[in-house]
């Protein structure tokens, strides 16, 4: 006869099997932090360095290709961090990274962010720099609501706060950088830190 | 005690067909391929598992093409899931009594 502890062994395993077959878990609070400070480092050699901050929707300056390289790293940089941290993660929880679920994430993800980003390409082609930090907010924050229901739950929270950012930025032009640095920066930090504590730690 | 114990299904003392049915608990349809990846377990052994499960009509097939790559898919029936849930109520109730 079975004990006690093979039956709550069993439901644990149900739980843990009903859990990862329907939910990413492996996101790390790091890759939130990391992305966060590669951001801030982002903006501020964009502004200081490059003095890209525009002031008006239609800047007559146009978009260098210094900008779009420099997003372009930074994105990199955040992406591989967050594959390498769910990596190491996936492993301390004895699970295989690249699975159905996780598959089922990129795609709900890629959707919104590609339609985005053809949009901003497009846009900034015409030089419609100044809507480039606010769009990128707001469809990022769109994609990973879409998500939010397959992944840990502050990644809703965390996407709503992309979206308003994004949309108030659209509005207030002027405010664009520094609210991309709240936004992709500071929030990304704070989330980063709240999930680590949460999940991580111990 | 005993009658708490009756009502646990043999078909589901196997830890895995226990994982296929919890897997196919929470999503609509997976194939073959996701459920070995859940399990991390051989292709003749996730067959052979589903095979039973099949028998007992716990779970169903669903044969598909994409493009011409055949795509079988697996689904949970409704004897099935009510199986699935009289065990879990059993596993619940037997750890619950034992806690009194």
């Amino acid at each position: 006869m079975k004990e006690e502890k093979d039956y709550i062994k069993e439901i644990s395993e149900i739980r843990s099997m009903m859990e990862r077959s329907s939910k990413f878990l492996s996101l790390s609070g790091w890759a939130g932090i990391m992305a966060g400070i590669y951001a801030l480092v982002g903006v501020y050699v964009a502004d200081s360095y490059f003095g890209f901050n525009p002031q008006e929707i239609s800047d007559r300056g146009g978009i260098g290709l210094n900008i779009i390289l420099l997003a372009t790293v930074v994105l990199i940089f955040a992406i591989f961090t967050a594959i390498l941290l769910s990596y190491k993660r996936a492993g301390k929880r004895e699970e295989k990274l690249w699975n159905s679920t996780t598959r089922r994430l990129v795609i709900n993800m890629a959707v919104p962010l590609i339609s985005g980003g053809v949009v901003i390409l497009i846009l900034a082609s015409k030089g419609l720099v100044g809507l480039i930090a606010p769009l990128t907010m707001i469809f990022y924050g769109l994609a990973l609501f879409n998500v939010s229901g397959i992944t840990i739950k502050e990644i809703k929270g965390l996407g709503i706060n992309q979206i308003i950012l994004g949309l108030i930025g659209l509005y207030f032009v002027e405010y664009g950088l520094l609210l991309w640095a709240l936004g992709f920066g500071v929030a990304h930090i704070l989330y980063g830190i709240v999930m680590y504590f949460k999940y991580e730690r111990g | 005690m005993k009658t708490f114990t009756d009502r646990l299904h043999k078909a589901f003392e196997s830890r895995v067909r226990l994982g296929i049915m919890s897997a196919l608990a929470v999503n609509d349809t997976l194939d073959f391929n996701a459920l070995k990846e859940y399990l991390d377990i051989t292709d003749g052994n996730l067959a052979s598992h589903i095979k039973a499960l099949e028998k007992e009509e716990f779970i169903g097939v669903e044969k598909t093409f994409i493009g011409k790559k055949p795509n079988t898919r697996y689904f949970t029936t409704k004897i099935g899931r009510e199986a699935f849930n009289q065990h879990l109520e059993a596993l619940e109730s037997i750890v619950k009594s034992r806690k009194l």
